[in-house]
């Protein structure tokens, strides 16, 4: 059945125009079906292919689903430990300038137990690359509440829904990180469709071209799904995703350039 | 006049069913099988001929499993 509608004359090499990019070892990633772990892997990895750093870049892996990163990604990886992946990477970036540096974390990690270590190096105005996933849960232990699990979102800890009269409100990280003078890009993306993904491809480009122009930090976050933490298929996910997180994590750059964008919604209101 | 005609080539070992490829894809040109590949997941296959190679499928999935081919052919 799958090669009734094969077209040998098309299926050249000379004819490909996307594979999946070979810095990416070839093994299964461990991802559960549908999350945007693995496509974010992948534009990261396509990022680095396209500027030719593969071998001048270091990355450090945080504890949460996508600790095993350093098994799919095939370039130079160290494990922090909890959260301490900011701490990690200063020390990187101050052994080695002319490395680019990157640290890749989950909501758990950068924004929980690594809330100290986030603020810190952003305000010390490191010169290396944040990638922050959101999907507002604890994936790997099993869809416990993270800090930015939105108010009413039922987790395994939460199992009525976030009331934030006693679990307090949702740590919008990335607003809170853009008000520091340390950073010089801040952005907020998703994966869950085509254009976003390109769009999240061309923030992971310009977070690293900054680097070379020791600016300071730059921070990228995607807002990511959790089908399994959310116990949804991964399509349903990606539209509850769009209907509940995006109003309250909205998407689009918050910080570039070292200034502050301005909202352009309040004018247009207006 | 020269028309443009994709095919895309699916690792139906790496395949995990997500779907994902299905809601990107403009002209309906993939879908599940009935039958699971060697992890149990039901896998995307082809099912007809409306490809154009945009590429949409293989930039969503997250597994990277989409290899995509493109090329220009001559309308008859």
């Amino acid at each position: 059945m799958e090669e009734q509608f094969a077209k040998l004359d098309i299926r050249k090499d000379e004819n490909i125009v996307y594979k999946r990019t070979n810095l990416l070892v070839d093994r299964p990633l461990s991802y559960c079906p549908g999350c945007g772990h693995g496509t974010v892997h992948r534009m990261l990895m396509e990022t680095l292919e396209e500027m030719g750093i593969q071998g001048n870049t270091i990355g450090v892996s945080p504890v949460g689903c996508s600790v095993l990163a350093y098994d799919f990604l095939d370039i130079d990886m160290l494990g922090a430990a909890h959260g301490r992946a900011p701490a990690l990477a200063t020390a990187i970036k101050r052994m080695w300038p002319d490395h680019f540096v990157f640290t890749y974390q989950g909501d758990g990690d950068l924004a929980a137990i690594g809330t100290a270590e986030t603020i810190h190096a952003c305000n010390r105005g490191e010169n290396f690359t944040m990638i922050f996933i959101n999907n507002g849960i604890y994936g790997m232990t099993g869809g416990q509440m993270a800090p930015t699990t939105l108010p009413n979102m039922r987790s395994s800890t939460s199992p009525y829904g976030r009331d934030v009269a006693i679990m307090g409100h949702p740590l919008k990280m990335t607003e809170l990180i853009a008000q520091l003078p340390g950073t010089y890009y801040v952005t907020r993306q998703a994966v869950h469709t085509p254009s976003h993904v390109r769009k999240t491809k061309k923030a992971l480009r310009k977070a690293f071209e900054n680097q070379k122009n020791n600016t300071g930090i730059s921070f990228v976050e995607v807002v990511s799904n959790c089908n399994s933490g959310w116990k949804m298929t991964p399509v349903q996910s990606n539209k509850w995703m769009e209907e509940n997180m995006f109003p309250f994590f909205p998407l689009g750059d918050i910080k570039v350039d070292g200034k502050l964008v301005e909202k352009k919604e309040a004018v247009a209101k207006e | 006049m020269a028309k443009i005609k994709g095919d895309i080539v699916i690792n139906v070992e790496r395949c995990k069913g997500c779907e994902v490829c299905i809601a990107a894809c403009p002209f309906s040109t993939i879908a599940m099988t009935k039958e699971v590949n060697g992890k149990g997941y039901h896998y995307a296959v082809k099912v007809n001929d409306d490809c154009t190679g945009c590429m949409n499928c293989a930039i969503v999935c997250p597994d990277g499993v989409i290899t995509v081919y493109r090329a220009k052919v001559a309308a008859e």
